[in-house]
């Protein structure tokens, strides 16, 4: 019992001592560039424990997979692949219209569309502190994954991968407040940035003058101009504008595709960059500011 | 050397916590998850200040930190500062009944989340909203309960 109060005495001192470890380490992952790498290594530190994590949810929807009566998977299955028929049928369009596509780009001289690679990966851990949007992914370096590539889902634009171990990764979500990107209007061509607030269901369209032509309801897609995301895949749909001429810009808020909440698995794309370097004028706040 | 044995389940409890923190939920439920970490440090400041305070509670919330993707730092700090009021005053709070103690935790728990708020606010520009303090409402409901649970688990166990 003595020892407890020899101990209690310098109490303040151990907070001292942890308050400025504290503020050094704030400032190092905040301001240096260190912390990448610090970050990647402390990641592969704790991956065991998001499988461990992880385990109960498998268990769970691996015994609800072996339950499931055998009607209710003739079901899912016949569905299936009425879908893959139906994706299938598009599909062979899509190829016609994309070769007619390559040529007509060679017949202009312009750069040639380099096909992605694509990577499946599954979400290990959401986690959803509100200051940090970010799932754990179980790919990492050994899966190829590296820093900067692009995630989606089968709606649209998930995030982007922002630390890598061995076997899983870190991505970002575009609803992160720290998040950023280049976005083009389907049907203006109107370019903005689109910024995450922290929410789920709601990211911001970042200074749009009030005479911009944009409607609710307009899909954004991504215009590749950030050199992160390649272009054309959908963001987001406009929810909602306020016009208030007191201020400087239109308030618009729009509602990601992607189910960032619900994601199972996503896919990484390479991370070609698909825009032509040189012509490039240096885009202030288009690349998305990563979290160190 | 059976001292050190012991100590070891205290830390089995905090690696327990760390799990649920990381645990993946539904969203609603997520938005709520108590701060586990906090309240199992919060336990052992409570019952064995000379074995937890402010050292175990910089390391764990190091630890939250990595797992969580806030900047490092962050939980570490706040989790010190609150861990370092429970246990300088850990022979009041023994005292109060387990009601009064999950008011009191209450208020460490929002004083937590300000704490976390603030210094975000600072190094990312988070903007506040009302549904962060979520975790002190399901953390003051949970504590009588995680009370009951850890104080049976030192006894039964002869932690010391």
């Amino acid at each position: 019992m003595n020892q407890s109060y020899s101990r209690g005495s310098s109490l303040p001192l151990r907070l001292f001592l942890a308050v400025v470890c504290s503020a050094g380490l704030m400032f190092l992952d905040r301001y240096t560039d260190s912390s990448t790498q610090l970050r990647s290594y402390l990641t592969t530190a704790v991956s065991p424990l998001f499988y461990v994590a992880s385990l109960p949810e498998k268990l769970f929807s691996g015994a609800s997979e072996q339950f499931m009566s055998q009607q209710a998977v003739l079901d899912e299955n016949a569905r299936l692949k009425e879908t893959l028929l139906q994706q299938s049928g598009q599909l062979q369009l899509l190829r016609y219209l994309q070769q007619e596509n390559e040529k007509l780009r060679a017949l202009l001289g312009s750069s040639a569309v380099i096909e992605d690679k694509r990577l499946v990966a599954e979400v290990l851990a959401v986690y959803s502190h509100p200051f940090s949007h970010q799932v754990v992914l179980n790919k990492g370096t050994k899966d190829g994954v590296t820093e900067h590539q692009a995630v989606i889902d089968d709606q649209g634009i998930v995030g982007q991968i922002v630390s890598v171990g061995p076997t899983s990764s870190r991505a970002l979500l575009i609803s992160d407040n720290t998040h950023a990107i280049a976005v083009r209007a389907e049907r203006t061509g109107v370019r903005a940035i689109v910024e995450g607030l922290g929410q789920w269901d709601a990211l911001r369209v970042m200074h749009l003058p009030h005479s911009t032509d944009i409607r609710e309801g307009d899909r954004l897609l991504t215009s590749g101009l950030d050199g992160r995301f390649p272009e054309g895949y959908p963001v987001a749909r406009v929810a909602k504008i306020s016009q208030d001429a007191s201020q400087p810009f239109m308030v618009v808020y729009a509602e990601p595709y992607a189910l960032l909440d619900r994601i199972r698995h996503v896919l990484l794309l390479s991370n070609t960059p698909r825009i032509p370097e040189p012509p490039q004028e240096p885009l202030a706040g288009t690349a998305p500011q990563e979290q160190p | 050397m059976r001292k050190a044995g012991r100590i070891g389940f205290i830390y089995l409890s905090l690696f327990v916590a760390l799990i649920l923190t990381v645990m993946p939920m539904p969203q609603l439920v997520k938005l709520a998850r108590p701060d586990w970490v906090l309240l199992v440090l919060m336990y052992w400041a409570m019952a064995l200040p000379q074995r937890i305070s402010v050292g175990t509670a910089f390391f764990s919330g190091f630890i939250v930190d990595v797992l969580v993707g806030t900047v490092l730092g962050v939980n570490a700090l706040a989790f010190s500062v609150v861990i370092f009021i429970v246990a300088q005053h850990h022979l009041k709070i023994r005292n109060f009944s387990v009601v009064q103690q999950s008011l009191l935790l209450g208020l460490l728990l929002a004083l937590y989340q300000l704490l976390l708020f603030w210094l975000s606010h600072f190094l990312t520009g988070v903007y506040f909203m009302p549904q962060y303090l979520w975790p002190v409402v399901t953390g003051m409901l949970v504590w009588p309960w995680l009370f009951w649970l850890l104080r049976r688990y030192r006894r039964q166990l002869k932690i010391q």
